[in-house]
């Protein structure tokens, strides 16, 4: 097995707890494996990207443009943003949520409502998951990244009970319940 | 046991087996995690320091007592503890010590691009660079045999790739080490007599490990099919193996001294040597200098992160084509909520010229605010205000303001605050203090009660300090209440001597702050005042009106004291 994944969103959606769960996965199959996180000012509401890298033996952390199998979006302008790192036959998920970024927010540009058709110019498949919704039906908005990595479990055919043990792992006890919870919900979305 | 750790946590868990007693460090991304992971050990007294310089001199001390101990910062970091730095590798060590400092090739979170490994050479100081957190803990242990081998300080050079990238790392056991203290006041002591005696054990030692270095085993040499050699440290390593596969490598461990005779032969067995490095032509210029014929940065340049996708394309000539989206930018922004906000408004409102600072504060420089216009140094804001005045004359200063964050004027604001009470200034600092280090990911600091190990102490009193500093004009305002900040301002910059305004409220992102309610919008009369304050959580329509996102919204109301028109109203409870 060979996987490079994006994880893309915006500062502050838990991209980086994503990307521990898919490290520790990865140590579950035995597997060699890469984290490139964004820790710093881009954790401030900026585009921040994280790069997963697991192969028998993985050398650089970063991921080449059209060198990703996976991109997992937390926002739909990010899947776009991100999209030319996809390589061809590969898979886009992306939740639909939208976070204006500032040139939106103050009207110097607009947010695209084109996304998922530029989307669809890419020789990739597109999932979406509304995971924000499972996140307010189980009243913290917080478990939304635990739910669309349950949708990309599903999705990528991830071996469920191991990743479900790497959640045991990268999650605190306070919140592992509550986290499950939300991986089923995003598991069964699919 | 294997963990999947940061470089920056393998650094610590290197430090912690090399049975370190004492780590101390100033925040700076990508370097605080080090500290941040060795302050969970219970056998290493951990500390945050003021700042870089002090963090240094701690280490020292407790080099000199005899327990090893790691020093962290970024690069920019290590300005500030140079002076310490250049005369305690002329001392050398009695336990070892070890200073881990992150260079940020691309800037993703700095003011500049400097490179550290000159230091290294300046202060002729070792220095190790890892490729992969394995090799950050391995390093990091082989370090502190040097520093107590070589009789120096040794630097390990992250840069952020691998100080911020995960991956394997054998955990292993941790041994304890202590030495005696033994008096030597000429080695310790550096008055001329005695410096000019250490000066020669410098060169000496230096000489020796020049020698030495050509027999590390952490220097590998990696044949190929290809004959082309490519010399490199770091992740450029891992990107070289990615993108030339079939070439030879000269892979570096230490990167200063190099080894000169090593690379020579390596370089004799190649058609051709290829130096691939960020940043500066340092390890080019160096081979040059020694009659290794190499490229370097015609071909690789002097600005910002390589890549496997960039050395394909220097080297082999092959670029990935695609199409790049077009799609709005989204740098980074205040928090919902986040109390700085506020405080730009007014300034913005008020024209006023503002030195700025480095902090989570900075964001108020971007639009729309707009209301910070300098960021050159921590503290240059105070003492760069003053020189303003001094430029131009008293009048300025009432137009004129300096804006710091509280950790940032821990760092390095008093001094200047300090400078601009003797020499008779009138200007006015505004401090923000939201009880953290903001932008580093929330540090405590002397100003928050808490240290590091999240166990209660004294917290500094910036009012207080200031009026012992001799500040005449002391006031402490709350930035959600507008009003007052903007009455306050006027007031204090309008007095004689300097002024100092604390405002006062915790980050949003802490667990001490609130949770608030949320706000509700009716009747928007579209007139956009409110999108000048930049929220995040605040967005325009498409019929000019504005919304809320309630998952963002706290209820800090700065929006409703803005809005003209009453429409934006609170919900209790609403936060979600
Ligand atoms: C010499 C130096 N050390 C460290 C840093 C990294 N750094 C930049 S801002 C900052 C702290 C900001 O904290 P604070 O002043 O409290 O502002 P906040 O982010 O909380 O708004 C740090 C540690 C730096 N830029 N320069
Ligand atoms: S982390 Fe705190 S200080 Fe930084 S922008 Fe957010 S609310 Fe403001």
């Amino acid at each position: 097995m060979k996987l490079n994944i994006l994880i893309v969103g915006v500062g502050g959606q838990g991209t980086l707890l994503a990307s521990k769960i898919f490290g520790n996965y990865a140590m579950l199959i035995n597997k060699d494996c890469k984290l490139s996180e964004v820790h710093g000012m881009s954790q401030r509401g900026g585009s921040v990207v994280t790069y997963v890298r697991i192969a028998d033996k993985v050398y650089g952390p970063l991921i080449d443009k059209k060198q990703a199998d996976v991109i997992i979006a937390f926002e739909e302008l990010e899947a776009l943003r991100w999209a030319g790192y996809i390589k061809d036959d590969g898979l886009i998920i992306v939740n639909q949520q939208n976070l204006y970024p500032m040139p939106c927010i103050i009207g110097k540009a607009d947010y695209p409502t084109d996304i998922y058709e530029r989307l669809s110019n890419y020789k990739a498949s597109v999932h979406k998951i509304n995971a924000l919704d499972i996140a307010a039906r189980l009243g913290n908005l917080r478990m939304t990244n635990i739910a669309v990595l349950g949708f990309a479990c599903a999705i990528l055919k991830l071996d469920k009970p191991t990743f479900i043990e790497a959640i045991k792992q990268s999650v605190s006890a306070k919140t592992l319940e509550g986290n499950l919870k939300a991986f089923e919900e995003g598991f069964g979305s699919v | 046991m294997k963990k999947l750790l940061l470089g920056d946590h393998a650094v610590a868990q290197g430090a912690y087996e090399a049975g370190i007693k004492v780590a101390a460090a100033y925040p700076g991304t990508p370097s605080t995690e080090i500290t941040e992971y060795a302050a969970q050990f219970e056998e290493i007294r951990s500390e945050w320091s003021v700042n870089e310089k002090v963090a240094f001199e701690v280490g020292l001390g407790s080099s000199m007592a005899g327990g090893r101990a790691l020093v962290a910062m970024k690069h920019v970091g290590l300005n500030v503890a140079a002076d310490p730095l250049f005369s305690f590798a002329y001392s050398g060590v009695n336990a070892g010590l070890v200073i881990a400092v992150a260079d940020d090739p691309g800037m993703h979170s700095s003011q500049n691009e400097q490179d550290s490994r000159y230091y290294a050479i300046n202060a002729h100081v070792p220095m190790l660079e890892p490729a992969d957190s394995q090799e950050a803990k391995d390093y990091t242990m082989l370090a502190f045999e040097l520093s107590e081998k070589y009789d120096t300080p040794v630097i390990i050079r992250l840069t952020t790739r691998i100080a911020h990238s995960r991956s394997f790392v054998e955990i292993g056991t941790r041994k304890e080490f202590d030495r005696e203290y033994v008096p030597d006041i000429r080695k310790y002591a550096l008055v001329p007599m005695n410096a000019r005696g250490r000066h020669i054990k410098v060169e000496e030692r230096e000489k020796q490990l020049a020698k030495d270095v050509n027999s590390f085993d952490i220097n590998k040499v990696e044949h190929g099919t290809n004959k082309i050699g490519i010399v490199c440290a770091g992740s450029i390593y891992q990107y070289v193996k990615d993108a030339l596969p079939d070439y030879s490598v000269f892979k570096l461990g230490m990167v200063y001294p190099l080894p000169i005779e090593k690379i020579k032969e390596f370089a004799d067995n190649c058609d051709d040597v290829i130096v691939i490095e960020e940043l500066e032509p340092y390890i080019e210029n160096t081979l040059k200098a020694n009659g290794i014929k190499c490229h370097g940065k015609e071909l690789t340049g002097l600005q910002g992160e390589l890549s496997s996708e960039k050395i394909k394309e220097i080297i082999l000539g092959e670029k990935i084509t695609t199409h790049i989206e077009q799609v709005p930018v989204r740098p980074p922004v205040m928090c919902a909520g986040c109390a700085h906000r506020g405080v730009f408004y007014v300034l913005n409102k008020l024209k006023l010229i503002v030195t700025g600072d480095i902090g989570c504060y900075s964001l108020g420089c971007a639009e729309p605010l707009n209301a910070m216009h300098s960021l050159i140094c921590m503290g240059a804001s105070v003492s760069g205000a003053h020189g303003m005045e001094m430029a131009k004359g008293k009048d300025y200063s009432k137009k004129n303001i300096a804006v710091i964050g509280d950790s940032t004027f821990v760092h390095s604001g008093i001094t200047g605050l300090i400078d601009a009470v003797y020499n008779k200034s009138n200007i006015t600092v505004l401090i923000l203090d939201n009880s953290t280090t903001g932008m580093t990911g929330h540090q405590e600091h002397p100003g928050t009660g808490k240290t590091i190990k999240n166990e209660q102490t004294h917290a500094l009193d910036f009012a207080a300090l200031s009026t012992a500093c001799g500040v005449k004009n002391v006031a402490v305002v709350d930035p959600y209440d507008l009003e007052a900040v903007e009455k306050t301002i006027k007031e204090q910059l309008e007095k004689d001597g300097v002024s100092v305004i604390v405002a006062k409220r915790p980050c949003v992102l802490l667990d001490k702050a609130p949770k608030l309610d949320c706000v509700e919008i009716e009747g928007c009369k579209k007139c956009g005042i409110c999108l000048k304050l930049g929220c995040p959580a605040i967005r325009k329509n498409e019929d000019k009106s504005v919304s809320v996102d309630s998952t963002l919204c706290i209820g800090c109301m700065i929006c409703e004291k803005v809005c003209k028109s009453g429409s934006i109203k609170k919900v209790a409870g609403g936060s979600k």
